[in-house]
């Protein structure tokens, strides 16, 4: 089976600065996967690399089979969808035309939507929830509305893999948990292949199918109960005063 | 596009003909009316006043148009890939970037340059190379700064320097061409001739068209650059589009009319007002649009009897310095694009 993503002994970082390495790692089509590691560890560079806007600097990522840098930019956003931190300033446009956006690698030279589209866009909408807000502009949105509309138009643009950048900052825990339920559907149900960043740890491990952890310049892999057991969770996170509690799946104060 | 905004462009359109008409038959020479929309259609006509209309007003209306809609399209470019509703020819300095290549070609008179091309040629390449050069130095500063506000200022500077070096070529030209480069540096429609507006529209519609087919990748980068790329934009050949069209055509239309303040800045913030909408697709029609018919509207008001002799700039200044001051102070539908 050719896998929606994967990486072969890849390096991700800057010239004269490696942040992981020996990455080899598969996505497959519906898993949730959440990708962990402490601050400044590499997590957007990773995800940057995976999404073929940052070239790794070894080894390969390969997207069904075909090495990512070699697609062109609208084959690449035809397979793979990105939601970035925070939201954009994205001017005077209203919600429905973020949305639409995601098209744009599917519709013609002006951009011109068809009744398929329209489809596409009424049904991304519905699906993280947000067809209330299609008339307000991205400005006047709380940040868990403002984060669903960008995943909507990540959604629009109907893609096997789909990659997010701490989608879940600045929510608040009832809203975390409901926008995880919601990727969690629609990798299960729709196939499709979800790798996001999160410092949410408690949430990733109980929703997530897999995780990935940024320790040691290495990238860890393996379900959360593996985690648990293997005792890298409290490798990554040993700072003073902290342990990590297998019954509650989070760490304390101590 | 919305039914209303279908119906804005449309009002714009009728308003740009009934504009242009009126600026055919307004002048200091009285025209009766008759006779001025007869020289359009009767070319056998060798009457005064078809002459008047044929030779200076045509050019006239026809110069303010394509000026008008290029200053306005190239403000509206400059303000989405710099992602700053202040950008515009003049504030980053592109016009003083062309007026400086203007005055050395004028002042200083590089023989060598002049022997090789004709000199309306050389005045072209000279405000192109001007404003290209700023251009880059803007987008490099852009890349370095990542700050909005830093970036205006640098414009600002680089604005200033370039008049601080033009007031040095002022000093040193010889008398003759002094004079000739003042009353270019005013601002002035009326400057192009017929035989030399074939080669200001060659310049300016190739960049309208160029703007006008980049619409959907424009949209996407009011998202950044980033969210552009992941939805199949070649980003570093569209910055790159993007410069080329801003470079021609703000250095083509000082090249022919002169520095011209706040169209370019102003016109986008009209046309978002009026359509409410930053979707290129509206949004870039109806500033060209926009663009002609103030452009049209400023040129008129210095031909009224009465205003003659008030230069552009004083027009344009009126019209477009309340509309940058509201920007900031309303502040909030494009505060958080600055």
């Amino acid at each position: 089976m050719k896998a929606p993503l994967s990486t072969e002994a890849m390096a991700v970082g800057y010239p004269g600065r490696r942040l992981i390495e020996g990455v080899d790692v598969v996505l497959g089509p519906g898993e949730l996967v959440a990708l962990i590691g402490v601050n400044g560890g590499g997590k957007s560079t990773l995800l940057h690399t995976l999404a073929g806007l940052h070239a790794p600097i070894a080894g390969k990522v390969r997207s069904f089979e075909e090495e990512i840098g070699s697609l062109s930019a609208v084959e690449r956003a035809r397979r793979l969808a990105l939601v970035l931190t925070g939201r954009p300033a994205a001017g005077l446009m209203d919600v429905r035309t973020i949305v639409a956006m995601g098209r744009q690698p599917w519709t013609g030279h002006f951009g011109r939507l068809n009744d398929d589209d329209q489809k596409i866009i009424d049904g991304a909408l519905r699906a993280v929830d947000v067809e209330h807000l299609v008339g307000r502009s991205l400005g006047e949105l709380s940040d868990g509305e403002a984060q669903r509309v960008m995943i909507a138009r990540a959604l629009a643009q109907d893609t096997p893999i789909m990659l997010l950048d701490e989608p879940m900052a600045f929510l608040d825990l009832v809203n975390r948990v409901r926008l995880l339920r919601t990727l969690r559907q629609l990798a299960h149900d729709r196939q499709k292949a979800i790798l996001l960043s999160t410092h949410d740890l408690q949430s990733a491990l109980d929703l997530c199918d897999r995780v990935l952890l940024i320790h040691d310049r290495r990238l860890w892999n393996g379900t959360a109960a593996e985690a648990i057991r293997s005792g890298v969770l409290e490798a990554l996170f040993s700072a003073e005063g902290l342990r990590f509690d297998p019954a509650t799946r989070s760490f304390r104060a101590v | 596009m919305t039914g209303r905004n279908a119906w804005l462009l449309v009002a714009l359109v009728v308003a740009n003909a009934v504009l242009f008409l009126l600026h055919l038959l307004v002048g200091p020479v009285p025209l009766d009316a008759c006779d001025a929309l007869a020289a359009l259609f009767n070319g056998a006509d060798e009457g005064g006043a078809a002459r008047v209309v044929r030779s200076v007003r045509l050019p006239e209306a026809l110069t303010a148009v394509l000026a008008g809609s290029g200053l306005a399209v190239c403000g509206l470019l400059m303000q989405t890939l710099f992602r700053n509703p202040l950008a515009g020819p003049s504030v980053l300095g592109l016009s003083s970037g062309a007026s400086l290549g203007v005055a050395v070609l004028m002042l200083a008179r590089p023989l060598w340059l002049l022997a090789w091309l004709p000199a309306e040629f050389a005045v072209i390449v000279g405000a192109f190379v001007g404003a290209m050069a700023v251009l880059a130095l803007i987008m490099v500063a852009d890349r370095r700064m990542g700050d909005g506000v830093a970036l205006l200022v640098v414009g600002l500077m680089v604005g200033y320097l370039c008049g601080a070096i033009i007031d040095v070529l002022q000093v040193a030209g010889p008398e003759g061409a002094l004079k000739g480069f003042v009353l270019w540096g005013m601002g002035s429609f009326g400057g192009v001739v017929n035989e030399r507006l074939p080669l200001l529209a060659a310049v300016v519609l190739p960049g309208l068209l160029l703007a006008l087919w980049s619409m959907k990748a424009l949209n996407a980068l009011l998202l950044g650059e980033t969210y552009a790329a992941s939805l199949g934009v070649d980003v570093p050949r569209m910055r790159r589009t993007i410069m080329w069209t801003t470079g021609l055509l703000a250095g083509s239309i000082t090249a022919f009319c002169g520095p011209i303040a706040f169209l370019g800045l102003a016109t986008p913030h009209v046309a978002r007002g009026l359509c409410k909408t930053s979707d290129h697709t509206t949004l870039l029609p109806m500033t060209l649009l926009t663009g002609a018919s103030l452009a049209l509207c400023c040129d008129l008001i210095i031909k009224v009897p009465g205003a003659a002799g008030l230069p552009l700039n004083a027009i344009t200044a009126f019209l477009g310095a309340p509309v940058v001051a509201w920007v900031l102070w309303s502040g909030k539908r494009w505060a958080r694009t600055a």
